[in-house]
């Protein structure tokens, strides 16, 4: 795969903010489903539902091998959450950590518990309640890419901000 | 399914009397196995079919035969020979054994059974034979139990068979509690099963509803330790084997814990609890739910394992900036760290002889298994793969069981054996996938 094919890749995952200049990525899906004002409850197009937050401020942030230091994308889709947060005060939230294969299953559970405290720092350092915010460790057990290179591990070594309450559940 | 566990833990009820034999001592003679030198020839014997003393015994005796049969030639240190080579047949359990006809066919150890069936109930005797040495190895021995038990049966003749040859434990009448694994690499669920070692009788105790990891038994045998989802969050239980029942041992708001193990007193468990991102070693009491901490370190401590005499805890952490395994006193304080080779070192588990530590390695992107002595001198690897992990180690600390992940996105889960000399590696038979075997001990 081309460096480019990489890049795009690993900005499909990150948020789309995340990625907007930096490749000459184009943010048409974004706009697209922004070009109606608010939309049906619930859809992408409502700016505070699920699907909005996933797909626009986005849910997940990636690590480095055996890292849980937080990149500079993972900030700036932190500080998405953190705000999207701070304005739909309805929500909590479950931060999921995550690792690739490449380790034993012990070590990976605290490792993504490593991942998921680091985003839950991030956010209560950006003024979200820690009341808000639990985490979770699946270690290497909930893999979202199957293959066994770095294509996939890349993915999977993640931490998702899953929502809970709020008004669509 | 709960029924049914039951009825076969109560039903097994194995007596062991000796068979009224005339020699009264042990015969060693030259028939004798020494594993430590890593055997290259396996010892040639032969089980011809436990003679039935009615209609309704034959089944059962040349089943018996054959269970007892796949648990020799299943260590790679002996080797079956064939019925359709027998020149005597065994047709009398009392009759004299005509010594000249096995040695004709180089049978080294001859093992002569007899079975009776009398309502539920099951007899078996047996005697083994030196045939070199034409005599008798050991007094002749009687089990006595409920005929669906046959199978334990079988592993105990099978377990005095090994154990006079070899002079070591036995390990065949023993169980084997692992995660089952069915669904693709993003799909997997999870269910706890238990099964005999050679994976025969297989039961679940859990279903697949909450993801469950890493099953470990007490130091009896009567209850697991493992770690469920059930509430969203990783926790750990303990389940009472024999009545299936489960309840969560301890569960302070915004934590996680996993990776528990019995202490060898069967009343304290180590584990580890990750608060904050940090993950460090605790024990509980079971009774008294007393918790107490043993390391408060940045670094990750997981994993810990139990001396067998309960003094000290080996453990693995990043503390030195990569996973490598350490063994510190029972109750916490300073820990010595034994592993120095290449690579990553994770998932120590103590013999339960004392003498060796079964490890995962990880190094230049191949898992192994391996084993060190506990000052961490002789390290020997014994497998290699894409994922090798989680080491379990056989009641007569011989031969470790321990799990293979397959590679890429069709890749799966299975149970492998390996003997401590690297020999014999050996696939365990599941009915689907498995991951994360305990081996349990020798049954009572």
């Amino acid at each position: 795969m081309s460096i480019l094919g990489k890049v795009l890749t690993l900005c499909a995952v990150l948020a789309v903010s995340a990625c907007t200049n930096a490749t000459g990525y184009d943010d048409t899906n974004a706009t697209n489903l922004n070009s109606g004002g608010i939309g049906e409850p619930g859809s992408a197009s409502d700016p505070t539902s699920v699907a909005y937050f996933q797909q626009n401020v986005g849910d997940r942030i990636l690590f480095a091998v055996d890292q849980s230091t937080l990149s500079d994308e993972g900030r700036t889709v932190l500080q998405g959450q953190a705000d999207w947060l701070s304005t739909n005060t309805d929500y909590t939230a479950v931060i999921e950590g995550h690792a690739d294969e490449q380790g034993t299953r012990e070590y990976n559970l605290a490792l993504g518990a490593r991942r998921a405290n680091a985003a839950r720092e991030f956010l209560v350092s950006r003024g979200v309640a820690g009341s808000r915010l639990k985490v979770v460790s699946f270690g290497k057990e909930r893999p979202i890419e199957i293959c066994s290179d770095e294509n996939c591990y890349a993915k999977n070594r993640r931490a998702v901000t899953i929502l809970t309450g709020g008004l669509t559940g | 399914m709960m029924k049914v566990l039951a009825s076969f833990l109560v039903g097994i009820v194995v007596l062991a009397v000796p068979v009224l034999a005339p020699p009264a001592f042990a015969q060693q003679g030259p028939l004798r196995i020494e594993i430590t030198e890593g055997v290259i020839e396996p010892l040639p014997y032969a089980v011809p079919d436990f003679v039935p003393d009615s209609a309704a015994a034959a089944d059962v005796g040349a089943q018996l035969a054959r269970v007892i049969a796949a648990d020799l030639s299943g260590t790679g240190l002996f080797r079956e020979i064939p019925a359709n080579a027998f020149i005597s047949q065994i047709s009398d359990f009392s009759a004299p054994v005509q010594y000249a006809d096995w040695k004709a066919i180089n049978a080294q150890a001859l093992v002569a059974g007899a079975v009776n069936v009398s309502g539920s109930k099951l007899t078996v005797r047996f005697r083994i034979y030196d045939v070199f040495s034409g005599a008798e190895l050991g007094n002749g021995l009687q089990f006595v139990g409920a005929t669906d038990g046959w199978r334990r049966m079988a592993h105990k003749v099978a377990d005095a068979v090994y154990s006079r040859i070899t002079g070591e434990g036995g390990y065949f009448d023993s169980r084997v509690a692992f995660v089952s694994e069915t669904g693709p690499k993003n799909d997997r669920r999870k269910r706890l099963a238990i099964m005999d070692y050679d994976g025969a009788n297989v039961q679940y105790l859990t279903d697949s509803a909450a993801l469950v990891l890493a099953p470990r038994f007490s130091p009896n045998g009567d209850r697991l330790l493992y770690t469920s989802y059930e509430t969203g969050f990783p926790q750990i239980y303990v389940l009472d084997v024999g009545k299936v029942k489960r309840r969560v041992l301890d569960s302070p708001e915004g934590t996680m814990s996993f990776a528990p193990r019995f202490a060898p007193n069967g009343k304290t468990v180590v584990f580890s609890l990750s608060q904050g991102g940090n993950t460090d070693l605790y024990t509980l009491s079971i009774g008294s739910r007393k918790r107490h901490r043993l390391t408060s370190a940045p670094s990750i401590e997981t994993a810990p394992s139990f001396s067998p005499d309960g003094q000290q805890i080996v453990f693995e952490s990043d503390r030195s900036g990569t996973q490598q395994l350490y063994i510190m006193p029972a109750g916490g304080g300073e820990a010595q760290r034994i592993s120095f080779g290449k690579g990553r070192y994770g998932t120590p588990v103590w013999s339960p002889r004392g003498d060796l530590i079964a490890f995962t390695k990880q190094n230049k992107g191949r898992f192994h298994i391996g084993v060190m002595r506990i000052d961490g001198s002789e390290e020997r690897l014994l497998t290699a793969s894409f994922l090798d992990e989680g080491p379990t180690w056989a009641p007569n600390g011989r031969v470790i069981m321990f799990t293979r992940e397959s590679q890429g996105a069709s890749g799966r889960a299975s149970l492998y054996s390996v003997d401590i000399t690297g020999r014999n590696l050996r696939p365990v038979r599941t009915p689907d996938g498995g991951s994360d075997p305990s081996w349990s001990p020798l049954q009572q």
